[in-house]
């Protein structure tokens, strides 16, 4: 086994590898909340129960509807945006006007309801969801062993990333997000639907929370409470990474993904508190944030 | 004249309650409204919300029942540490809170609350999963056995009061004014000189002071400290409450506080037992929709009609 320095590469790789699909699940969230952050000001405390509610999708339409890892894939996210989009139109809508405050304790509310009615449906303990066969085995590479559904879940996820900056940052639709994060009231004078777009954008925001709940529940248990403790991390991600821009969300979260995997390997004892340390860290610093600008 | 006469009133009923109903359940009560009523300070006063208050109400609890448990102190030194070792978190906590304003002090709070919790997980003395149990409640100033839950509960009313008074003159004083005026105007506050964080911290410390002696009260009448009061779930419920009873109103939180309680005791010997969770956020959802100012807020605003 290759050691350099006392170091057991073998498991330092293997730590990274788990930090970046923690990463991976990190950013999507994270992004989700910066693009519906950008729009509606608002902080979607629920974003961690609709990735439950994406991952028990998936379970569910596996076991009872036949649907299959890829379908779900697709499906999940869309019936979690739609989900969403109601959510925007019955309950966030009527108080849009009122303090931000409120509506970010309307989806707390939202969310205690979404994990109380899960555990109560399917205990607490968790399920499992199979690997899809195509992503099933792994590839030996010189210096770890590498599986093949934590290789896709990188890779796409990345991609996802990739290809919603690129549609915020580069086309006209974008363009559009991005003028309404500015001043919507402008927006509307040029003849633009805000109120649908903001709809949409909350459906997106929501829907990548589905879909990596998707992802996510093959490699971890689907269990109601998974929401809930990945969303607090999102939230000092967020602090740390400042929600001003989409691509430092989805860089925060990777980074700090793998600041996590190096602390498992170095000191285990600390893994689920360093993220927390280096939001402390940049609140002294700079406390708007990394990429954060200047209020 | 007319609220001297309901204080007194007040006052009157918790001192007879205890005969009338559970003293354990009457403590809790206490216990959670003088921890509602200290995060109100922050919230309704300040406009600050925190949503990881439960860390000074669990290092309330932790320091208290440790140091009764280990050192054997008589239960006014124990309250101290705990409530002392509250303050010094509120302290570094606040520091770092006021740095950032609105949805990302939520959200900053919340992050540093949840590295406590993984803190009280880890660390040795907590106990971890078990916690602390079988706090003993001592002494009190080495004298009064307060084994007994009667003379327990006149103890807590005291606290209660004690706590509640501490808050009402802060409310009232001069600093309790410069704090709403900052809710009011920020930036009309600092234009006038003052300085902004410093009133934060301030409003923040003394709110987990405040906090803390809640959990070191209530660590004594459970004889129990446990991971459920630093979770994040508890700090939820502290905004529950406020928010129920009404935020930024004197009487809102206790009235909060006393609701939930009685609505988890009924709950919890219902068939709805298994449905808290829902049956809150359900709370939650009606009150951000239709009642924004709580049951003393509207409360008031109807006897404002009448009386106008």
């Amino acid at each position: 086994m290759a050691t350099i320095f006392d170091i057991n590469l073998f498991a330092l790789f293997g730590q990274l590898l788990v930090g970046l699909i923690n990463g991976s699940f990190y950013a999507l969230l994270a992004l989700g909340l910066a693009i519906i952050f950008g729009l509606l000001k608002i902080i979607n405390f629920s974003q961690g129960a609709l990735y439950m509610l994406g991952a028990f999708a998936a379970w569910i339409g596996l076991n009872y509807l036949g649907i299959s890892y890829w379908w779900a894939l697709v499906l999940v996210p869309l019936a979690v945006g739609a989900f969403g989009i109601l959510m925007e139109r019955t309950l966030i809508r009527p108080i849009a006007n009122e303090d931000h405050l409120y509506s970010l304790l309307l989806t707390f509310g939202i969310a205690l309801i979404l994990q109380g009615l899960f555990s109560h449906g399917f205990g607490s303990s968790g399920l499992s969801y199979p690997m899809p066969e195509a992503l099933r085995g792994g590839t030996r590479l010189s210096f770890m062993y590498l599986p093949n559904y934590r290789a896709w879940i990188i890779v796409f996820s990345l991609l996802v990333c990739a290809g919603t900056w690129f549609m915020i940052e580069k086309t006209r639709l974008g363009a559009y997000l991005r003028a309404g994060t500015e001043n919507p009231q402008l927006m509307q004078a040029f003849g633009i639907n805000v109120p649908l777009l903001v709809t949409l954008t909350y459906g997106f925001g929501v829907g990548l929370a589905g879909l990596a709940g998707v992802l996510a529940a093959p490699v971890y248990t689907v269990s109601p409470d998974m929401g809930a403790n990945i969303l607090i991390v999102v939230f000092a991600i967020v602090v740390i990474g400042g929600m001003g821009s989409i691509g430092g969300a989805i860089l925060t979260g990777l980074a700090m993904g793998i600041v996590e995997g190096l602390t498992k390997y170095f000191y285990p004892e600390a893994s689920n508190t360093v993220i927390f340390l280096v939001m402390v860290l940049v609140l002294m610093v700079k406390p708007v944030g990394l990429f954060g600008k200047e209020a | 004249m007319y609220n001297k006469k309901l204080n007194l009133v007040l006052l009157g009923l918790a001192l007879v309650a205890p005969f009338v109903l559970y003293p354990v359940f009457l403590m809790k009560v206490l216990c959670f409204a003088l921890f509602a009523c200290a995060f109100n300070l922050l919230l309704g006063f300040a406009g600050l919300l925190s949503f990881g208050h439960a860390v000074f109400l669990g290092t309330g609890a932790y320091v208290t029942g440790y140091v009764m448990t280990t050192y054997g102190l008589t239960p006014e030194l124990g309250i101290l540490a705990g409530v002392a070792m509250s303050a010094l978190v509120g302290l570094v906590y606040g520091k770092l809170a006021v740095r950032r304003e609105g949805i990302y002090f939520a959200m900053v709070t919340l992050a540093l609350a949840q590295l406590a919790f993984f803190f009280y997980l880890q660390t040795p003395f907590t106990g971890g999963e078990d916690g602390l149990q079988g706090i003993p409640r001592g002494n009190l100033f080495g004298l009064i056995d307060l084994t007994d839950n009667m003379t327990m509960y006149y103890f807590v009313l005291a606290v209660f009061i004690g706590g509640f008074l501490t808050i009402y003159r802060t409310i009232h004083s001069p600093f309790g004014q410069v704090m709403k005026a900052i809710r009011e105007n920020e930036p009309r506050a600092i234009s006038l000189g003052y300085k902004v964080n410093q009133y934060k911290l301030m409003a923040f410390v003394i709110s987990a002071t405040l906090a803390g002696l809640a959990g070191s009260t209530k660590a004594l009448v459970f004889q129990l400290a446990s991971l459920t009061d630093v979770h994040w779930f508890m700090s939820g419920e502290v905004v529950l409450m406020t928010l129920l009873g009404g935020m930024g109103t004197i009487w809102g939180p206790v009235l909060g506080a006393a609701s939930i309680i009685s609505m988890q005791n009924l709950l919890a010997s219902g068939p709805l037992a298994n449905y808290i969770h829902v049956v809150m956020g359900v709370v939650f959802v009606i009150c951000v929709l239709a009642f924004r100012k709580g049951l003393v807020g509207e409360l008031q605003k109807v006897l404002r009609k009448n009386s106008g």
